[in-house]
């Protein structure tokens, strides 16, 4: 039988709420959303927190809208709530199709998009997504709002730069002309993490890609993203064989590790491989081809 | 700590400690033992019941993340004379084998049919795909799923 140890438990009731608790508490809170990755990892010990703040209260944070040119996803938003954007689907296809392979759809239904970020977990699937689509992340402390690139949050495993009494809020991904995006994921059962997976996106005039964004999960690739595959991208033509080079170029440059889910030259295989897929993909959408 | 929440339309008030997980209150504070706990890693979905309006893995949520919300359990699903059409599905196709997963597995299947009341059969099964059926009995279950859906499907 898997039980937390004992915890202390505050509700907080709004953003400015949690970051006080926060601050009162210091490294010895952990902020609860969805708890599904927390809760497990509290099972195993693998993290104590002595308190946590449950921001489950805080609906303000549920929420994905379009402002101007910006998609804002609030960090509560729960998974299937992101699955079920009309407006998150119709601009970045790269995030529905990376939902649709996020756990399952019971998980999804309780799981937050924040949860899943701040948890940091080097497999974790909208890590990648975000990176590709160069998004920026909202962070609220005592002192106000932050914002923080996407490919700088993550410092490392299961490591962020939220500080110990911020609370990360948003993320807001630019909308472009001539984008388009796709996620491509090996998993070995339904559910699963990731053995491999790469998210990808393209701004293209004509058949000239002005910019490109790789992003790289479960693979060993610095901040998710294949930053060499993307500047060998800028201004070429969208050619198969440009996208296939991409492809390899972002499978030299990650450090893949053999773990259970597969040894270290598969992963860099399907790294080269889902690349490629995920700029074909990406393509095709930016040019009206594919759904 | 003090929570007060509806159970199958009932009212409760516990005094818990915040670790207690939703699945253990159900089963061993409230005695709703239909629910059922089974991998504890939010793997197999025996646990599953409605937080609110949507199924969650009741072993991966803590009791006191329901205060204040209504959770709904397959002691509330249907009543013996006048069971939902799910349960009357998974009788009708023989749905259940040992029966370890079922409860789970009709309250993931009520709410497919409240939000598609016409599923594919490939819809039933992404909708049950973080639920395991230990006896393999799965084609069953779909089957069972649909059969709802072609008799009263909204219940």
């Amino acid at each position: 039988m898997q039980v937390p140890a004992q915890v202390e438990y505050e509700k907080a009731a709004s953003v400015e709420h949690a970051v006080t608790l926060l601050a009162r508490y210091g490294t010895a809170a952990r902020v609860l959303a969805g708890g599904h990755s927390l809760i497990p990892m509290m099972k195993l010990r693998l993290a104590q927190p002595e308190v946590l703040i449950d921001i489950n209260g805080i609906t303000d944070l549920c929420y994905v809208n379009l402002t101007g040119t910006q998609l804002r996803i609030g960090t509560l938003t729960r998974h299937a709530q992101l699955l079920d954007s009309q407006v998150a689907g119709e601009h970045f296809a790269i995030l529905h199709d990376a939902e649709r392979v996020i756990a399952d759809p019971i998980v999804r239904n309780w799981g937050t998009v924040g949860g899943s970020l701040c948890q940091a977990d080097p497999s974790e699937d909208l890590s990648a997504a975000f990176a590709a689509m160069k998004g920026t992340m909202v962070i609220h402390g005592p002192d106000g709002s932050r914002e923080v690139s996407a490919r700088e949050f993550h410092t490392g495993p299961y490591e962020t730069v939220v500080g110990p009494s911020e609370l990360l809020i948003e993320i807001s991904l630019p909308i472009r002309p001539g984008g388009g995006s796709g996620y491509q994921k090996v998993s070995r059962r339904a559910g699963d993490w990731p053995v491999g997976a790469a998210g990808a996106a393209v701004w293209l005039t004509g058949d000239v890609i002005e910019d490109a964004g790789i992003g790289l999960t479960a693979v060993g690739a610095t901040h998710f993203a294949a930053a060499e595959a993307e500047e060998y991208l800028r201004g070429k033509t969208a050619s198969e064989d440009t996208l296939a080079r991409a492809g390899q170029i972002a499978a030299e440059n990650c450090r893949p590790v053999a773990d259970q889910r597969g040894p270290a030259d598969y992963k860099r295989h399907l790294a080269r491989e889902l690349t490629t897929r995920a700029l074909r993909l990406a393509v095709a959408r930016a040019r009206g081809q594919a759904a | 700590m003090k929570v007060t929440l509806t159970v199958n339309g009932g009212e409760y008030v516990r005094d818990i400690e915040p670790r207690l997980l939703l699945i253990h209150l159900l089963r061993d504070e409230l005695g709703l033992t239909g629910s059922h706990w089974g991998c504890d890693t939010s793997n197999c979905g025996a646990c599953v019941v409605w937080l609110d309006e949507t199924p969650v893995k009741s072993c991966t949520v803590l009791a006191v993340m329901a205060d204040g919300r209504r959770v709904t359990t397959v002691e509330g699903l249907g009543s013996a004379d006048r069971l939902d059409p799910v349960q009357r599905g998974f009788a009708e196709c023989h749905g259940l084998q040992c029966g370890f997963c079922t409860p789970g597995m009709m309250l993931t299947a009520r709410w497919l049919l409240d939000r598609n009341p016409d599923p594919s059969a490939a819809e039933v099964r992404e909708a049950i795909s973080g639920q395991i059926c230990r006896c393999t009995g799965y084609e069953n279950i779909v089957k069972a799923v649909l059969w709802a859906a072609r008799n009263g499907g909204s219940g």
